[in-house]
């Protein structure tokens, strides 16, 4: 019911049950079992696309992961995929298909005009013409985009989430064909831990489409009761639907999972991942993925009819389709005699075997001719050609080997379906992957594994070993010994009996030869989808492409999303030809990662959207923030509150009210998010004067110190506030961006340079909650608050620290300013953060206690001229640069002092810190904004410096911006320029950088 | 060496005969016995050096050696972004030299390097990017060169593909913008460099690699090779990733560590993004070929690596940051990834200097941002060759900046280093 | 993707570990009587081997150890892991 296409027996599908789908908007049916690619075969259809360069009809040319043809964009809206392969999509109830190129219908595609102006397309066109006049090509190149490219992006977000899973195994066996299965059963059986990954739907390979049978039973069966065994193993993972796209360094390989692609939208749990990416540490791997067919090369070779031999068998065998009523086998080895005898048993009418070798393997021919098939020997198909619906006809030709001429024509024949076989390319792409170099082996005719560089070994197909019976041979011998290298003594599996057949070896037949003048009118295509011919491969040998990769480069061979599983070695042979080598001489390719494509939702993984793109980090008095209707700055990973706007006020509005309610009578600042590192042993001190810029030995408990780091070249690395609790007991403070380099980089000096100073580093930066009460009340809400330390500068005097009380929880005091007023930092373990909090402001509210965000602390600090590591610095700046001498100390040495001495960093004229003020005190200078000696028209315009801070300063009642300008100590009181984005120039004076209470009697009060 | 104009005519004159008649874009030389300069290195910066030595220069007998295929390094590796937008003077001026050349290169070179100025974002997500992209963007303009800032509604108009909204890890907060900016065909760069330094008369010799750099009374005399001795009077050294292999030839070190950098597509999708994008907080970049493919890069690996391959979580991280900046990507698929080997300076600027043995150069230590500045490079090294003195805009790229100090920051306040 | 094998925990994914650089490279004793250029040396200018390369790593997801690594710069093939302090050969000085 489902096709005329469809055979009555045969085949792994479900003729009970009927799936309705829909391709380019025209209904369609199928079985479970079938891809879109057999179904659509069954119903007749032919045409599945247009090629890339010059949008020839094509048809499906393959069964599998190789098929260059038949895309298809696959879903609607969010669920819209892009350029799946026909031959890998499994039907399910609903699926809706469009072609991918071919506009605006497949059938009259109006791209196929640059079929007819081909003659002036060769390879490389591009390089020779669009040139003029200059500005033109953006508008050729807005035409050829136009027409390039295959599927669309969808047009909303992706629905469906994607997962990770990491694995260990003792062996990896990648391909679940015969050489595989019968490899895993090994390792299984010796107690390893085993991996099995097969890019298809059921595991069997190329067992799902043979008619021989294994140790008496059918191939299918045989394969069930090794997978049923397989089963019984906690040890071993089963992954079907699992391509191994990658394998990289050490053993290490991603496994690509399609977990729903199966089914109807509606049908999975929305919370199951649509993929899996498995990343696999292996120990060993065993190889077992096959071997691709080649086609072979001839004019017309590329007509929708036109297919693999294997591919015809396939379709017949697992899927049931008899892809048409007429078929002829091209062949240059056996193998390609098992579709004939196929299509004869499908009831196609086969009307001939051509096979371009003299002496064909006897079994194969026997079994032909036992079907009365007839054959052709020595003869080629030297073209084909089509009528409207595809292949029509071939042409039959004589050729002699040693000439390379054709010799005689020998006719036309009439068939619908070509069976193609040019030879097994073995599957090398992972081991080439691994870092090993596959080598040409002409026996085969192909690139076959060459020595390991890691863990891997390669049995079956894709080690050039064809045979079934070699295959299970190998499959054992190599998961023994890979077993065996992972200490298990492997008991084995028996070999099961095959059928064996007598092969005569393949004489290989890179390219057909024509009669015809190279590059005329014959389009011999050795890459489908990018519509390489021959001829285009011997015009870049001609023009001086001759390395493979400029070849490639130069004509797009391999370069489609099939990366050239066809077409590659076929044009690889064709250039060695050309250039009188042998295939080996010209090399491959190194295959990259990936396989075959892999969604970016599944290498993205979960770490996506605004929880888990980048971890978030919130401080323990988050939520009373969020509740306070607090605007966010991210500071690292950190979220800081930027500023608390009330009702109706904007920005600015907050930031002036936090400010001057901050200067006039008590603000308070979240400040957990300091990087904090705990200090201890006995070295410290010692440690902390190698670090840090100023000397550090003479403090004593119950002080602290404000301290600068330098990087080893002397620029300003990070700064912060480091309290000497003991003697041996000290904790830092770093910026809240700086905190995890500092300490790895403390960490570095401690470990490897100084292993002699006893000094143990802890990051505690989450552990405790930070407060910052700043402003003249804060004083008395720490009293109001319950504080028993006593607080009077005589006793706490500034730059001290005390532990005490504030209520009931336990806290660490610091007299220690950011802003310029008196403030008390108090520090709790972090359990206790929101309560200290809630206690502070239930205290402060007779004060009108006013929270302030870093938008304010900013300003704050900018006032009194106090820089922001990352802001006013920006890794090229010293402290001297910054007018901050007095931090460095002349009496030793520590990180970056020498480079403070070099012919650069002592030259008169760096970059300097300066404050700066508008002429006119409402204008805020842009942060960023260049600033000039003397603004003019033209260009370049000298640049002396920048503004890196710039607020409008409340408290003083104007603006004032902090700027690193040339010499700019010298400058004092004289004008400058700010020569803005827009050209607008702003005349500024050069000032001081301390704006508010240059004597510091706030702070000390 | 005298060959056919590239043009609409001589295309359709050759398809007459069915393009049997092309001229190979370049000979394959046996190489003389001495040359007046060898260039070693057939990247785009070594060709384009090459060929500014004949034709600006006039340097009579001019070599190129490439140890494999010319175009074969990171020329052929590298996401083709083409910009000038640096912050330091210095940069700024070269890079934009670079810029000016690259917009009359295909007219110059008679070969379409398919140049399209199809324009670069840098995305700003914190407060301290938008501060920095202002910085620069307001140094871009006094240096002459293009650039804009955009808020992200002016953003989503040019980019619709791009998630702007408000609510994401790290949001778009705006964007300095450079419109002449844009990517270029990069093998067209060293075919096209290689066919015209070839019709001046420059030998270019592959599969010939440099083993030794052969010196007297400390001044280079010529090169051993993989295919026997050359003298040379000069010998200009410019082959990244390998620079301390041949500056360890030369008996000296260099300020540079060689890591991985890899890249890679997606499968070719109708047009969705004209624009390139780049993102230094949420790490990658991410522009659309010709072809289709989304062609996509991020930061090196840590290690120091030669072996033309990375470690997949750096890819894996890229991909998370290109979906999270457009989720619509989610399910369009990577077809392939490489790796390339950069040369990282500590200020991720380069060395285009002299070096301790007379007659020796170095352009070296482009890090990831090399291939933008092929033309400019190869100009003012071929200049430095010739005169045997740094031309102005490249006065700043001395090795010595390393002993005096005045290193050219451009990882600070610049931030994007591609 | 290495798999670095850490002296003090074992074999860890490269995930776990930040990378240091080339090792050995010791801190002069008296920067001070340095001139520009054997600072700058010190400072900045590195062998970068092609080839056998001793590099630092920390175990920064692990115990956050600094340790060697003698690593193939063009193979990756770690060819030996040993402590700070300790010589290549994993003997103590």
């Amino acid at each position: 019911m489902s096709g005329a296409r469809r055979l009555s027996r045969g085949g792994l599908i479900d003729r009970s049950q009927i799936i309705k789908f829909r391709f380019n908007g025209k209904a369609y049916t199928g079985h479970p079992g079938d891809t879109l690619a057999s179904a659509l075969l069954a119903q007749g259809v032919r045409l599945f696309g247009r090629s890339f360069k010059y949008h020839r009809p094509r048809g499906v040319v393959g069964a599998g992961a190789e098929e260059p043809n038949a895309l298809v964009q696959v879903g609607e809206a969010g669920y819209s995929t892009p350029n799946l392969r026909a031959t890998q999509v499994e039907l399910y109830d609903g699926l809706s298909a469009q072609t991918v190129n071919g506009w605006p219908s497949l059938k009259h595609d109006v791209g196929a005009i640059n079929s007819m102006f081909s003659r002036i397309l060769p390879a490389g066109f591009y390089y020779k013409t669009f040139m003029w006049p200059r500005s033109a090509w953006m508008r050729y190149e807005h035409f050829i985009r136009k027409a390039a490219g295959l599927g669309r992006t969808p047009e909303l977000p992706d629905p469906d989430i994607y997962d990770k899973r990491h694995i260990h195994c003792d062996i990896l066996v990648v391909g679940a064909g015969p050489s595989g299965l019968i490899a895993a059963l090994t390792a299984a059986r010796s107690g390893a831990r085993v991996v099995l990954a097969d890019e298809q739907t059921q595991f069997g390979g190329s067992l799902l489409c043979t008619s021989s049978t294994i140790g008496g039973l059918r191939a299918v069966d045989w394969v069930k009761k090794m997978v049923d065994e397989l089963r019984t193993f906690s040890e071993v993972k089963l992954l079907n639907r699992s391509t191994v796209t990658g394998y990289f360094d050490h053993n290490f390989l991603t496994i690509n999972e399609r977990r729903t692609h199966h089914l109807a939208s509606g049908d999975s749990d929305p919370r199951m991942s649509r993929e899996r990416l498995w990343r696999v540490r292996a120990g060993e791997v065993v190889l077992a993925t096959g071997a691709i067919e080649r086609p072979l090369v001839f004019d017309g070779n590329d007509l929708p009819g036109v297919m693999l031999s294997s591919a015809v068998t396939t379709y017949i065998r697992r899927y049931a389709v008899a892809p048409g009523k007429t078929g002829v086998v091209f062949t240059n080895n056996d193998s390609g005699y098992q579709a004939a005898i196929d299509m004869a048993w499908a009831g196609m009418e086969v009307i001939a075997i051509v096979d371009s070798r003299r002496s064909p393997g006897t079994s194969v021919v026997k079994e032909a001719e036992a079907l009365g098939i007839p054959i052709y020997k020595g003869h080629v198909i030297s073209s084909a050609r089509s009528g409207s619906e595809g292949l029509n006809r071939v042409e039959l030709s004589t050729w002699c080997r040693s000439t390379g001429e054709l010799t005689a024509h020998k006719g036309m024949i009439d068939c619908q379906v070509l069976a193609l076989s040019g030879g097994l390319s073995p599957v090398v792409h992972l081991h080439s992957q691994s870092g090993a170099k596959p080598v040409f082996d002409s026996h085969v005719a192909a690139f076959l594994p060459g020595a390991s560089v890691q863990k891997e070994r390669s049995v079956g197909a894709c080690n050039g070993t064809f045979d079934l019976g070699d295959c299970f041979r190998e499959g054992i011998q190599g998961a023994l010994a890979a077993a065996n290298v992972r200490g298990f003594s492997a008991i084995g599996v028996d070999i099961p009996a095959t059928d064996y057949k007598q092969h005569a070896p393949i004489e290989a037949l890179w390219e057909v030869p024509s009669n015809i003048l190279d590059g005329a009118r014959a389009k011999k295509f050795v890459d489908y989808q990018n519509d390489t011919t021959a001829s285009d491969i011997r015009l870049a040998a001609r023009e001086g492409y001759r390395s493979i990769e400029h070849v490639k480069r130069y004509t797009a061979l391999g370069f489609g999303t099939d990366q050239g599983k066809l077409g590659n070695i076929n044009g690889l042979a064709i250039l060695a030809k050309t250039l009188n080598k042998e295939p080996g001489d010209v090399g491959t390719t190194t295959f990259r990662p990936n396989y075959t494509p892999v969604t970016f939702g599944a290498i993205a993984g979960r770490n996506l959207g605004s929880e888990l793109f980048d971890p978030v980090r919130k401080t323990a008095i988050h939520p009373w923030h969020v509740k306070r209707g607090a605007l966010f700055e991210n500071v690292g990973q950190w979220k800081r509150p930027w500023y608390y706007p009330r009702p109706g006020e904007s920005m600015l509005d907050a930031v002036n009210r936090e400010c001057l309610a901050t200067r006039a009578s008590v603000g308070v600042l979240d400040a957990s998010t300091l990087g904090k590192i705990d200090i201890q042993g006995p070295d410290t001190a010692e440690f902390l004067n190698r670090i840090y810029t100023n000397g550090w030995t003479n403090l004593l408990p119950g002080r602290c110190r404000y301290g600068f780091m330098l990087g080893e070249d002397g620029m300003v690395m990070d700064d912060g506030v480091t309290t000497c609790i003991a003697s041996n007991h000290y904790l830092m403070t770093t910026t809240t961006g700086g905190a995890a380099a500092v300490m790895g980089w403390m960490e570095r000096w401690l470990q490897t340079e100084w292993p002699d100073l006893k000094v143990y580093l802890t990051s505690v930066t989450d552990h405790w909650s930070v407060m910052s009460v700043a402003g003249p009340q804060s004083r008395a809400v720490l009293e109001a608050a319950g504080c028993d330390v006593e607080l009077d500068s005589q006793s706490f005097p500034f730059m001290s620290v005390r532990e005490g009380k504030i209520g009931d929880i336990s806290s660490r005091i610091s007299r220690i300013s950011f802003s310029g007023e008196l403030a008390f930092e108090i520090s709790v373990d972090a359990n206790y953060g929101m309560a200290l909090w809630q206690t502070v402001m239930d205290a402060g509210r007779a004060y009108d206690i006013t929270p302030y965000g870093t938008e304010a602390m900013h300003v704050l600090r900018a006032e009194k001229g106090y820089v922001i590591v990352g802001q006013d610095t920006d890794g090229s700046v010293t402290p001297n640069d910054l007018g901050m001498d007095w931090i460095v100390s002349k009496n030793k040495d520590f990180i970056g002092k020498r480079s403070l001495f070099r012919a650069d960093t002592i030259r008169p004229n760096r970059k300097q810190l300066v404050g700066l003020l508008t002429d006119d005190p409402k204008t805020v200078l842009p942060e960023g904004a260049q600033l000039v000696n003397s603004p003019q028209n033209s260009r370049p315009v000298p640049m002396i410096g920048h503004v890196s801070s710039s607020y409008y300063s409340a408290s003083i009642g104007r603006s004032i911006a902090l700027a690193l300008v040339k010499g700019g100590r010298a400058r004092m009181g004289s004008t400058i320029f700010a020569q803005l984005m827009d050209d607008h120039i702003v005349p500024a004076v050069v000032v001081d950088p301390v704006f508010y209470d240059p004597e510091n009697e706030r702070t000390k009060s | 060496m005298k060959k056919d104009r590239y043009s609409v005519f001589s295309l359709a004159r050759n398809a007459v005969n069915y393009h049997q008649d092309w001229a190979e874009a370049w000979r394959s030389p046996d190489p003389a016995g001495e040359y007046d300069v060898i260039v070693v290195g057939g990247g785009g910066h070594g060709l384009a050096t090459a060929y500014y030595l004949a034709s600006e220069h006039n340097v009579g007998r001019v070599a190129l050696l490439e140890k494999g295929w010319i175009g074969g390094g990171n020329t052929g590796r590298n996401t083709t972004i083409v910009r000038s937008n640096y912050l330091w003077d210095e940069s700024a001026h070269l890079y934009e030299k670079s810029l000016k050349l690259w917009e009359g290169l295909s007219q110059e070179l008679n070969f379409n390097v398919m140049f399209s100025q199809r324009g670069v974002m840098n995305l700003g997500h914190t407060l301290q990017d938008m501060r920095d992209i202002y910085r620069r963007s307001n140094a871009n303009r006094l240096n002459g060169i293009d650039s804009e800032i955009l808020l992200p509604g002016q953003i989503k108009e040019i980019v619709p593909a791009m998630n702007v909204s408000g609510n994401t890890r790290h949001p778009v907060l705006g964007a300095s913008y450079q419109p002449r900016g844009g990517v270029a065909r990069h093998d067209a760069v060293a075919w096209g460099y290689a066919r015209a330094a070839d019709s001046r008369g420059v030998d270019i010799i592959q599969n010939c690699e440099v083993t030794g750099i052969r010196q007297e009374n400390g001044s280079v005399r010529g090169v051993e090779t993989s295919r026997g001795y050359i003298g040379a009077k000069k010998v200009a050294v410019v082959v990244a990733g390998h620079a301390s292999v041949l500056a360890q030839m030369g008996g000296f070190r260099l300020p540079v560590e060689s890591h991985p950098l890899q890249a890679l597509v997606s499968e070719p999708l109708k047009p969705v993004l004209d624009t390139v994008v780049m993102s230094n907080a949420v790490h990658g970049y991410v522009s659309q070929s010709d072809k289709g493919e989304l062609v996509i890069g991020a930061g090196i690996d840590a290690y120091t690596g030669y072996g033309q391959r990375g470690s997949f979580s750096i890819i894996e991280g890229n991909v998370a940051a290109i979906v999270e900046l457009f989720p619509v990507f989610s399910r369009v698929r990577m077809l392939r990834q490489w790796g390339g080997i950069v040369d990282v300076c500590p200020d991720a600027c380069p060395i285009i200097s002299k070096t301790p043995v007379n007659g020796l150069y170095f352009n070296c230590g482009w890090g990831t941002g090399g291939f933008k500045a092929t033309p400019g490079s190869g100009w003012v090294f071929a200049h430095t060759v010739a005169n045997d003195e740094p031309h102005r805009l490249n006065a700043a790229f001395e090795l010595d900046r390393f002993y005096s100090g005045a290193l050219i920051d451009e990882h600070g306040a610049a931030g994007v280093a591609h | 993707m290495l798999e670095i094998e850490c002296p003090w925990c074992g074999p860890r994914d490269q995930d776990e570990f930040s990378y240091g650089g080339e090792a050995h490279i010791v801190r002069p004793l008296s920067p001070e009587n340095l001139n520009d250029r054997e600072w700058g040396d010190y400072l900045f200018f590195r062998d970068n081997k092609k080839g056998q390369h001793a590099e630092q790593w920390c175990h920064a997801a692990g115990c956050r150890r600094w340790f060697n690594v003698i690593r193939d710069t063009v193979s990756y093939r770690i060819v030996s892991v040993y402590r700070s302090g300790d010589s290549s050969s994993g003997e103590s000085p």
